[in-house]
């Protein structure tokens, strides 16, 4: 049975701001900056699951499939159409004929069967390797049992046949960056000095700590595109600087934080070129419910949801860059409630509750947090007057931010501030909670309940798209009455852009990451971009 | 002067030892992994068999002591080890990195001497002249400035509001880049110098044997260029060698605010992610610049003043 992928997912909440002129312009260069680092820490984007090294993925390599931020959706990226199975588990891909390697290389199946491998390969240990893991015999290749991935099938050179552990959508995996498809026929080592990928742009220079500079490459599968010559990826790690040299008009486009946020908002000359968008990121609270005995009670963590004034911190602290969360799941998630309203500020609704769970004399505990300005120390210190007014007494417990995964994932906390991935895909997120989900993962807090399991697991049973959303649905809803966190905010991404830029989108999963090949400069730029 | 320097060299040897285990014991105490930075940031589920995996291809799970004489041996073969994230050579990435940290604390440094050594000059020989006042609060400035700010400043003055000079970035090695990173962390430097020149001159300009070339009826520039001078060169040489083997790691900020492709960035990123074997690399590279410019600087000062040997 032939089944076209579409979920319709409408996702996030994109205001881009853009001033779109009528016709596409070829030509010229964009001053990109990667604004994550003062660095490329490698070429190989394989090796590396950070946002800035793909920021080059996104020029220079492609995945089976990739992420469409208008629809919100994965979308097949290096085949024409996709047969489904009735079960669900077998996907049959017709690969696009015309995509070829910056080698002058056509793509193959084997390519796809090179890359998995590679990534599968145990000591490698390469992040990509928990992406791909959905296919059959992963774990075995993985392992050595297997000399070859059973789930990985060709039916000839451009169609390749994937076989999944479970059925599900392997959009949502496979247009990872680092499950980026390499040529069979290039030498790995070659890919951390001169990549070879099948991107609109090829790449020309790297200079370690400043900037990487790809240009159009002429065999690029897509009619028409890319638009721009030449793209420079410039390494900006500071804010300030970054904002000074946007304003200077040597830059294109610039991230910005808070602070900047409002200053842009005020400035005439800026404020219309701004893009912003809610990104699939949710910052909260945990609270361990090993650590701390009053956590194992659903009234104690709902107090404090209660006692502390959300939407004061966002307007005071936050300066308004981020969006009120709900529950879990972000504001654009396809299994999002909208109906759902967000915890009131209800101070004496919190005493009532901790009074019924029997802390009518407050009790304290520590937050782990980083020093980020928009969930971390700050943060953390605007809730103590908060919920001290209730009788909580809380210590911020400050961390290096290189230490916090590590700390959060050994269970040494009491109670944790981070900002986590809650995007795209619904069900992977809410495995999250499922008890069989171990802490040293994603189930941070140690969370467990028998009835929220029974929701998770019916929907991941679920073949029905639309029936699963729905379960997926309840299942956040269930987490936001359990309250496990505390809900904070979605992080609301801006990007400023010069006026001259068209074609940016409003990537919910990561602003930053913007398809290059879209882009385009019209020709009111300076001469130095023409 | 031969056993003077073989002595001075010598004691390099025992420092980098010292350092190269404070920098071990260091780095194996802090919290946080390059398995757990890797797959845990918060964006992917940190899957503990892929972290241990890791951890054990890249000898992590070894014994502290087993790694710390694993690592001096490799230091013994002039071997900085392998970056775990980019599996390149330590040695390599610091080398792709290290000249243009050179290049920017070695302009820093003709900077803060051109400007620096003939300001305090000139504010010793007028000592309480407009001059004088002028360039001690100046001197003072500086040195209470941060660096960072400083570049802010010179960035929004000279690249927004005068146009004259791009705002950050390497340019290919363009000397037009270079200017503004080298201002901003040539400032220290050149205030410490104006000051020091200024006393150093003012201490020369006070002794007995400048009266007496006086009352023997030198001339005024030649009491200066033979006597004064030379005296005063010992604390100047002094102050420049210890500013010049500190710049690169004073550097680091300015690096990152002007992305500035130096040896300082490549060390706050691998700090970051907990790439150890660079940051070993990185610092004991820095230490490593710090003492040899010093042992330099006190060769040099032997020679011009033959008592510092004898003693």
């Amino acid at each position: 049975m032939l089944k076209t992928l579409s979920l319709a997912a409408l996702l996030s909440l994109g205001t881009a701001t853009l001033a779109w002129a009528d016709e596409p312009r070829h030509g010229g260069t964009f001053n990109f900056t990667a604004p994550y680092g003062s660095a490329f820490a490698t070429l190989d984007t394989h090796s590396s699951p950070n946002i800035q090294e793909q920021f080059l993925t996104f020029a220079i390599h492609r995945s089976l499939y990739s992420w469409d931020s208008h629809a919100n959706t994965p979308v097949l990226e290096l085949a024409d159409s996709v047969d489904v199975s009735e079960d669900g588990t077998t996907y049959t891909y017709h690969l696009k004929k015309n995509a070829k390697f910056h080698n002058g290389t056509p793509l193959t199946v084997d390519d796809f069967i090179f890359t998995y491998e590679r990534l599968a390969t145990a000591s490698n240990a390469l992040p990509g390797a928990s992406y791909i893991n959905i296919i059959k015999g992963v774990q075995e290749f993985g392992s050595g049992a297997a000399t070859e991935i059973e789930g990985l099938k060709k039916i000839d050179d451009h169609t390749l046949e994937i076989t999944l552990d479970a059925a599900g959508n392997p959009g949502f995996n496979l247009m990872e960056p680092t499950t980026a498809i390499y040529p069979a026929d290039v030498p790995l080592e070659q890919q951390a000095i001169n990549p070879v990928g099948l991107g609109a742009f090829v790449f020309k220079e790297h200079v370690p700590g400043s900037q990487i500079v790809v240009e159009r490459f002429d065999d690029y599968y897509e009619e028409g595109r890319p638009y721009l010559d030449r793209v420079n990826i410039i390494v900006m790690a500071e804010g300030s600087a970054r904002d000074v040299a946007f304003r200077n008009q040597e830059i294109d486009v610039s991230i910005l934080g808070p602070v900047q946020y409002s200053a842009y908002q005020a400035d005439p000359a800026l404020k219309d070129n701004i893009l912003e968008v809610a990104e699939t990121f949710t910052r909260n609270i945990g609270f361990s419910q090993t650590q701390v005995e009053a956590f194992k009670d659903k009234r104690v963590r709902q107090a404090i949801n209660y006692a502390i004034n959300s939407d004061l911190i966002i307007e005071r602290l936050v300066k308004g860059k981020a969006v009120r969360a709900t529950s879990w799941l972000p504001f654009g998630s396809p299994a999002f409630d909208t109906e759902a309203e967000p915890y009131p500020y209800d101070p004496e609704k919190a005493k009532e509750l901790l009074k019924e769970a029997g802390y009518e004399n407050g009790f304290e505990f520590e937050v782990t947090a980083t020093s980020n300005e928009s969930w971390g120390v700050p943060i953390v210190e605007a809730i103590l007057p908060m919920l001290a007014e209730v009788g909580v007494t809380v210590r911020p417990r400050p961390i290096e931010s290189a230490a916090l995964g590590s700390t959060i994932s050994a269970g040494n906390f009491q109670a944790y501030m981070w900002s986590n991935l809650t995007g795209p895909d619904p069900l992977t997120v809410m495995r999250c909670y499922w008890s069989q989900t171990p802490q040293s993962a994603c189930n941070y807090t140690a969370y467990s309940n028998p009835e929220y399991d029974k929701i998770y697991e019916a929907a991941r049973a679920e073949r029905d798209p639309e029936k699963q959303l729905e379960l997926l649905k309840e299942a956040n809803n269930f987490i936001q009455e359990e309250a496990p966190v505390w809900f904070f905010n979605y992080n609301k991404a801006v990007m400023a852009h010069q006026p001259w830029v068209h074609g940016l989108v409003p990537n919910a999963t990561e602003l930053a990451l913007q398809p290059y090949d879209d882009i385009w400069i019209d020709d009111t730029a300076p001469a130095s971009r023409q | 002067m031969l056993r003077f320097a073989l002595r001075r060299i010598l004691q390099i040897i025992p420092t980098v030892i010292v350092v190269a285990l404070l920098i071990f014991v260091i780095f194996s105490v802090v919290p946080g992994s390059f398995a757990a930075s890797l797959f845990s940031d918060g964006r992917t589920n940190a899957d503990p068999q892929l972290v241990a995996r890791l951890t054990a291809e890249l000898g992590l799970d070894k014994p502290l002591h087993e790694r710390f004489f694993t690592y001096l041996w490799d230091l013994v073969r002039f071997d900085l080890g392998t970056s775990f994230r980019t599996r390149l050579p330590v040695i390599q990435m610091i080398n792709e990195r290290m000249w243009a940290s050179l290049e920017l604390a070695a302009a820093a440094m003709v900077f803060a001497i051109v400007i620096g050594v003939p300001l305090g000059f000139m504010a010793a020989l007028r000592p309480g002249s407009i001059l004088d006042t002028v360039t001690m609060i100046g001197a003072v400035s500086g040195l209470s400035l941060p660096q960072f700010w400083l570049g802010l400043l010179m960035m929004m003055l000279f690249a927004l509001h005068l146009n004259w000079l791009p705002s950050f970035g390497y340019g290919g090695g363009s000397f037009r880049n270079l200017i503004l990173p080298a201002m901003a962390l040539g400032v220290t430097p050149l205030a410490l110098l104006a000051r020091t020149t200024r006393a150093g001159v003012l201490d020369v300009m006070n002794s007995d044997f400048i009266r007496t070339a006086h009352a023997k009826g030198m001339s005024e520039s030649a009491v200066v260029r033979r006597h004064v001078a030379r005296n005063a060169l010992v604390l100047i040489v002094t102050t420049v060698g210890l500013q010049f083997g500190s710049l690169i790691g004073q550097a680091v900020v300015i690096e990152k605010l002007f992305a500035w492709p130096g040896i300082g960035s490549l060390l706050v990123d691998s700090v970051a992610i907990r790439d150890i074997p660079v940051v070993q690399g990185t610092i004991l590279v820095i230490v490593l610049w710090f003492l040899v410019i010093n042992t330099l600087v006190d060769l040099l000062y032997a020679a011009i003043d033959p008592r510092i040997k004898q003693d």
